[in-house]
């Protein structure tokens, strides 16, 4: 029999198995879009906090950035599952995954959302104030629609990097599609060839539509004459 | 209307501005004047709290301006013209002018545009409702933000070195709009180094040297006969030029 890595036997039992694969992939899709909307939550929330004037909310949100950006992803994974169980919490491996990556990821985009937030001139926050905005307003009608042009690329690589952080999840057999792929190879028949390679296909599949589409929304938001480089330049 | 009473400000160890009393009345023109760095940008912007005084008070139609009831209080009563023109590059020039009214004032869509259509003619830009700031010259945007200005309908209007930032053959349109502005029932505060603007529209006009008030009186006054020796030095100066 041929024993080669990609031997054709290999790939029939996989595809005996494949429902194995597709299951394991909707848990990736789960636990990535949950961590999205948390991460993009945390991220525009703290991101706020660091570019306020005031101290307090921005010193919490330099220890939250810091915190999580200086400790491994797969320790706070581990920390968490296991300190949650000795402290009788009683999560599923998919919540653990979706307030680890959401955590994790929302100290980046809070990076993310600052810089953004910081690169508008600071007369266009004046210029709501004084037409009697709040800050709030301001932020909501003035500000964060100008910065998402800026903040979009590097937004779309924390997206990406979340999505391929679900596969920390293997650390703590949580059924996604890295754990999934590695342990129906090591079980049985050893077929880690395929099943790494249809692994990294469907990861891509995930990816790669996102990276392709924000580019073109990117290159679409550019078109609107919006620069706001002008104005100053303008003296 | 506006009233300061003994406002300091102070930028960390930098007096900036030194008990300055300064009050404009409903319908006043009045102008400021002075040399850079003499507190004339910080005086306007503390009558919207853009700057917030580290001691003493403003006054807004006798009611005091605090850092709680600030927003409500500029929201009712002024709006403000930038050196730096600040319009949103994010939305087209109608949009720029109907967002606070629409937001703010809650007037209607239709209401709001029909408004800011009033305005932009008045600026003579009515054909430019529908691009984007970026694609103006530096005049043309400092008269959409004026028609922004005026579009909110408040009654101060305050006016921070509104022609510094231009082209010099640009300045004569900004400033003729505001000329015309002068006409109408609006109080206007004018922080500006156009001294026959100044002549021309000013009711009154304030001179302002380190932080101080140093003179105040009718243009008459300050172009015949300045009684301030560091006045007379100041328009020698700048007429001569």
């Amino acid at each position: 029999m041929n024993n080669g890595v990609f031997a054709p036997w290999r790939w029939e039992a996989l595809w005996a198995s494949r429902q194995e694969f597709i299951d394991a992939f909707f848990v990736t899709v789960e636990v990535s879009f949950f961590a999205l909307i948390l991460a993009l939550f945390l991220g525009v929330v703290f991101g706020l906090f660091s570019s306020s004037h005031n101290k307090i909310l921005k010193g919490i949100a330099r220890v939250y950035v810091e915190f999580f950006q200086n400790t491994p992803l797969v320790l706070q994974v581990l920390f968490m599952y296991y300190g949650l169980l000795y402290a009788g919490v009683d999560l599923s491996k998919t919540q653990i995954g979706v307030i680890g990556l959401g955590v994790y990821t929302g100290a980046y985009i809070s990076e993310v959302v600052r810089t953004g937030i910081t690169s508008i001139p600071y007369g266009q926050t004046e210029a709501a104030l004084s037409q009697g905005f709040t800050h709030l307003q301001a932020m909501q009608h003035i500000i964060l629609p100008q910065s998402v042009k800026i903040a979009l690329p590097p937004l779309v690589n924390q997206m990406v990097a979340l999505i391929k952080n679900t596969s920390v999840l293997a650390m703590i057999a949580g059924g996604d599609l890295m754990y999934r792929s590695n342990a129906w190879a090591s079980n049985g028949t050893l077929s880690y060839g395929p099943a790494y390679l249809t692994c990294g296909i469907l990861f891509f599949c995930l990816c790669f539509p996102l990276t392709y589409f924000a580019k073109r929304y990117e290159q679409k938001l550019k078109s609107v004459g919006n620069s706001s480089d002008k104005e100053v330049g303008a003296k | 209307m506006i009233k300061l009473v003994n406002v300091n400000k102070y930028f960390g160890n930098l007096h900036v501005l030194k008990d300055v009393n300064l009050e404009v009345k409903e319908g006043e023109k009045l102008v400021i004047i002075g040399p850079s760095g003499s507190g004339k940008s910080t005086t306007v912007r503390c009558m919207n709290f853009l700057e917030e005084p580290t001691s003493g008070e403003v006054y807004i139609d006798g009611e005091l301006l605090t850092h709680r009831n600030k927003t409500e209080l500029v929201r009712k009563t002024s709006a403000m013209v930038f050196q730096q023109f600040n319009l949103y590059p994010h939305m087209d020039v109608l949009h720029n002018l109907t967002l606070a009214p629409i937001k703010l004032q809650k007037k209607s869509k239709a209401e709001a545009e029909e408004l800011a259509m009033k305005y932009l003619g008045l600026v003579g830009l009515a054909d430019k409702a529908h691009v984007y700031p970026n694609t103006l010259s530096g005049g043309q945007q400092q008269r959409v933000a004026i028609a922004r200005a005026l579009t909110t309908q408040q009654k101060i209007i305050i006016f921070d070195e509104p022609t510094s930032a231009l082209d010099p053959e640009t300045v004569q349109e900004v400033l003729d709009v505001m000329v015309r502005l002068s006409e109408e029932n609006i109080t206007m505060v004018v922080v500006t180094h156009e001294m026959g603007f100044a002549r021309e529209v000013a009711d009154r006009i304030v001179f302002m040297d380190e932080g101080r008030i140093i003179e105040e009186g009718t243009p008459e006054h300050f172009f015949t006969n300045p009684e301030n020796e560091r006045t007379k030095a100041f328009l020698g100066k700048i007429l001569r030029q």
